[in-house]
């Protein structure tokens, strides 16, 4: 569907300026800021090769990181358990040693208390059950408070000791054995991790004392740290080795993807032989395989539609010459008889007279026929040069004067002041505005008809006006239907070929300019020929409209909006009278052009709806309609388009042509 | 004095009609039927105008024209069945004055034959110069001499007649339509091709620089008016 006329060129123009700015200078100033950040992602956009190694790294990333935390922290648990155990059997078994010498303590007996643990101290850490320990602590117990806490170590102060061992003195308390990590500095002064476990030690009599064991974790860090460097170097090399992978495998998928795709190029640039090379008999190779498959056949089918349409093209140009030839022949005989036709008897000479005329039909036909054939085979050729369509125009008209002054028929020109130059085929476009002025005068009924001619910046418009009985909807489109008839009864009398307006749409397209028509019944019609001002130029907009002003489709057309039964208009023409009930309607202005969509519908059981087709009587019997008959009228891109849903109605199209122009009288009112 | 027409085309019909038209208008038609003979038959018959069918067996259309036009500047009309631009184009290019469309009226060929005949009878003693100083053409109108720095060139009667009614009036632009109807006789609109394929063969013989003329310039949109200096 086409969408509201004005809004549609305007918005394309919007579009092409914007993309034009982008085009111009401003765009390098822009793109030297911005160059690195449009570089990466264009290559982004562009190479699969990046994405999939992208892709690759950082999800093989994220999974060897995940597999390195879980591998260093099992490790490194597992080393930190065994030792805990280890430490917390060693303690025990240092426990019970320190019992069997603290029983022999009495209660408050504070300077052996002191010597004794001394003694278990050194004792323990020299080598106790299970071995030496780094550290050993004892501390007296609550009553003993005299009694200095032993310390095995001569390089970590008690102080330091004691400030670490806060927390986990509490824990221990008098019953529980228990271990923390602290920060303690035995090897070479500098705080490191230590395991630290307590143990309460009874005594028989001296109350409870307290042991504690440090181990250095050295040995457990180093394993740890080189555990997780290992993870590490193993991780980068796994993910860096399947970037690489990933990187040539797609590679190898990518690169016959490239080649297809730069050899479709070349084969839709017209290098028909293009093949790709087919390598293997693996996906890839069969990929190229059916590529050459369909690049062969491709081939195939242009060459043989190419070997077609030049065949089609001889057959025109020689049917052209071999029945224009003995026409020809046919033609002058024909002259002849029918200058001298004083000599011969009625009857022939009449005779003579129909073979002249007939004649001139059938190479008018046949004149049309090779040129709608030409445009078939696709041999039509655009001769562009600058030409101004008012002198065109001025030939044209004088050319019909005859066919005008026969018919009663006043044709006025409208010229702009500035000549109308524009890169045309001349012949074409005289070809096109002799058809179509040709027409108008054929159609007028005697009505004046009027050629307006006008310009702007890219196009060039001529629009021919008739007031004759006009054009029905839908027609807009027949009427450059080949051998569409409007009438078949009128026909006969106006001559034609029936080809005039079939060619010359031909003729506007190969211009890459628009042929359209307008028109309402009792109205007339208008024809607009665009042309664009340099001949290949895109068409956006036309200098003239196509409905005509006095047309009044597009002015205001006041309907009201949501009124289920009010009645719109009714208007008497001949014996056909419609009174509509509007249901729904909109209307949309925009400048002097306007949207309008008016639903109309006309129900049976609403008193005040009827629809009369053409032949029933107004005064007498009014045939009812029965069925509902929606009608919806668009105003759209200056066309009229009417769409008639109806069953049974009779004359339907000429009832919703006709509401088409009560709408537009009820605009006037 | 009759004016001799060799008409050159194959078909027996057409032929014999046209020399039935062409015997009661008051022309000596001779034929020739066959392209490999066109241009014995030429020389023989010494034509005062030629109808030339552009296919033809034996030797096409247009290198008879070609070949006449090397030594003749006799007006040659042809008849074509083709009215593609190409072959138009072609035939004009290969020296013909004019042309007419299959299936032709006697009466429109006979008003092209005559306006190629019509020509030259009681010229006043004119000399016509045009063209920018070093480049003037110097044009004897009566004599049917034209000549370029002091040396004659060589025109065909139908180019003559465009130099001259390009040259009489310098300054003034001639549409295409002007110069049909002044120097093909065409009273009503015509392919103004005609004149384009004239022109440029016109500005080959007498241009210093055909792709960019000095004495006979295009006015764009409008047509061509003879340089001045």
């Amino acid at each position: 569907m086409p969408k509201p006329g004005v809004s549609l060129p305007l918005m394309r123009l919007r579009e092409r300026t914007w993309s034009g700015v982008r085009r111009g200078p401003m765009r390098h100033v822009l793109r030297s800021g911005t160059t690195v950040g449009t570089a990466v992602r264009s290559r982004w956009r562009r190479s699969i090769q990046l994405r999939m190694v992208t892709y690759t790294v950082v999800a093989s990333s994220i999974l060897v990181a995940l597999f390195g935390v879980f591998v260093v922290t099992r490790t490194t648990n597992s080393l930190v358990h065994a030792k805990l155990v280890s430490a917390k059997d060693q303690i025990q078994s240092g426990a019970a040693t320190a019992k069997s010498y603290l029983d022999q303590l009495g209660q408050h007996d504070e300077s052996t208390a002191s010597v004794t643990m001394l003694l278990i101290v050194d004792n323990l850490s020299q080598g106790g059950p299970g071995g030496p320990v780094p550290v050993v602590l004892l501390y007296p117990p609550a009553g003993l408070t005299t009694v200095a806490p032993a310390n095995s170590s001569s390089t970590v102060p008690i102080a330091a000791l004691n400030a670490a061992l806060v927390d986990l003195r509490e824990t221990v308390g008098t019953s529980h054995l228990a271990h923390q990590f602290v920060s303690c500095a035995v090897v070479n002064g500098r705080p490191q991790p230590c395991l630290a476990v307590g143990i309460p030690v009874s005594s028989a009599r001296a109350g409870v004392f307290q042991l504690y064991y440090l181990f250095p974790l050295t040995a457990e860090e180093t394993a740890a740290t080189v555990t997780r460097n290992t993870v590490l170097v193993i991780g980068a090399a796994l993910v860096l080795t399947l970037a690489i992978m990933a990187w040539f495998v797609t590679q190898m998928v990518v690169r016959p993807v490239r080649l297809a795709a730069r050899t479709a190029q070349r084969l839709s640039a017209g290098l028909l032989d293009q093949r790709m090379e087919v390598r293997g008999e693996d996906d890839l190779a069969l990929l190229g395989a059916a590529f050459n498959q369909m690049a062969v056949n491709l081939q195939r089918q242009i060459v043989r539609l190419e070997d077609m349409s030049r065949l089609q093209r001889r057959f025109t140009s020689d049917v052209s010459h071999e029945l224009r030839t003995p026409l020809t022949t046919v033609r002058m005989a024909a002259d002849l008889l029918y200058s001298n036709r004083d000599d011969l008897t009625p009857v022939m000479a009449r005779s003579t007279e129909l073979l002249y005329a007939e004649l001139d039909r059938f190479d008018e036909l046949m004149t049309d026929l090779l040129e709608i054939s030409r445009y078939d085979a696709g041999f039509a050729v655009l001769d562009a040069e600058p030409t101004d369509l008012v002198p065109t125009v001025g030939r044209v008209i004088r050319g019909l004067a005859p066919l005008a002054e026969h018919a009663g028929v006043a044709v006025e020109v409208r010229v702009p002041d500035v000549p109308v130059i524009a890169e045309v085929d001349p012949r074409r476009a005289e070809r096109v505005l002799r058809n179509l002025v040709g027409n108008a005068i054929e159609h007028s009924e005697g009505r004046p008809v009027e050629v307006t001619l006008g310009i702007d910046e890219h196009a060039v418009a001529v629009t021919v006006r008739d007031h004759g009985i006009g054009l029905k909807p839908g027609e807009e489109k027949l009427v450059f239907n080949r051998f569409w008839r409007a009438d078949p009864s009128r026909a006969r009398q106006t001559g034609g070929t029936g080809l005039g307006l079939s060619i010359s749409l031909e003729d506007a397209r190969l211009h890459g300019g628009w042929l359209e028509a307008w028109g309402a019944p009792g109205r007339g019609a208008q024809f607009r020929l665009t042309l664009p001002v340099r001949a290949g130029a895109r068409l956006l907009a036309s200098p003239l409209p196509l409905v005509p002003r006095d047309a009044d489709v597009a002015t205001a057309v006041a309907l009201p909006t949501a009124a289920s039964t009010s009645v719109v208009a009714t208007e008497r023409s001949g014996n056909t009278t419609v009174t509509v009930a509007a249901t729904n309607s909109a209307t949309v202005r925009s400048d002097d052009r306007t949207v309008t969509v008016a639903t109309t519908s006309s129900a049976a059981d609403d008193p005040t709806t009827e629809i009369v087709g053409p032949g029933g009587d107004a005064a007498g019997e009014r045939p009812p309609v029965d069925a509902d008959a929606a009608v919806t009228t668009e105003t759209l891109n200056d066309m009229v388009v009417v769409d008639v849903g109806a069953d049974d109605v009779p004359g339907t199209i000429d009832d919703a042509a006709d509401v088409v122009s009560i709408h537009r009288s009820a605009g006037r009112g | 004095m009759r004016a001799r027409v060799l008409v050159v085309d194959d078909d027996p019909a057409l032929a014999e009609m046209l020399g039935i038209v062409l015997r009661t208008e008051g022309f000596v038609p001779a034929f020739v039927s066959d392209g490999e003979r066109a241009l014995a038959a030429f020389r023989e018959v010494r034509p005062d105008i030629v109808l030339l069918d552009l296919m033809l067996p034996g030797m096409s259309g247009i290198d008879i024209c070609r070949a006449i036009r090397a030594e003749s500047g006799v007006p040659i009309v042809m008849l074509t069945a083709k009215t593609d631009t190409v072959d138009v184009v072609l035939g004009l290019e290969s020296g013909a004055d004019d042309y007419v469309v299959k299936p032709f009226k006697p009466k429109e060929l006979i008003a092209r034959m005559r306006a190629r005949l019509r020509r030259g009878e009681d010229a006043p003693p004119e000399l016509l110069t045009i063209g920018p100083f070093g480049s003037q053409i110097t044009i004897d109108v009566p004599a049917h001499l034209v000549s370029r720095n002091g040396y004659e060139v060589k025109l065909t009667p139908l180019e003559f007649d465009l130099l001259v009614a390009l040259a009489r009036k310098p300054r003034q632009v001639f549409t295409r339509e002007v110069l049909l109807e002044q120097v093909w006789g065409y009273r009503h609109a015509a392919d103004t091709r005609l004149v384009n394929v004239h022109v440029q063969r016109l500005r080959a013989k007498i241009e210093a620089d055909p792709e960019r003329p000095e004495i006979i310039l295009t006015v764009r949109g409008v047509g061509y008016k003879a340089g001045t200096s």
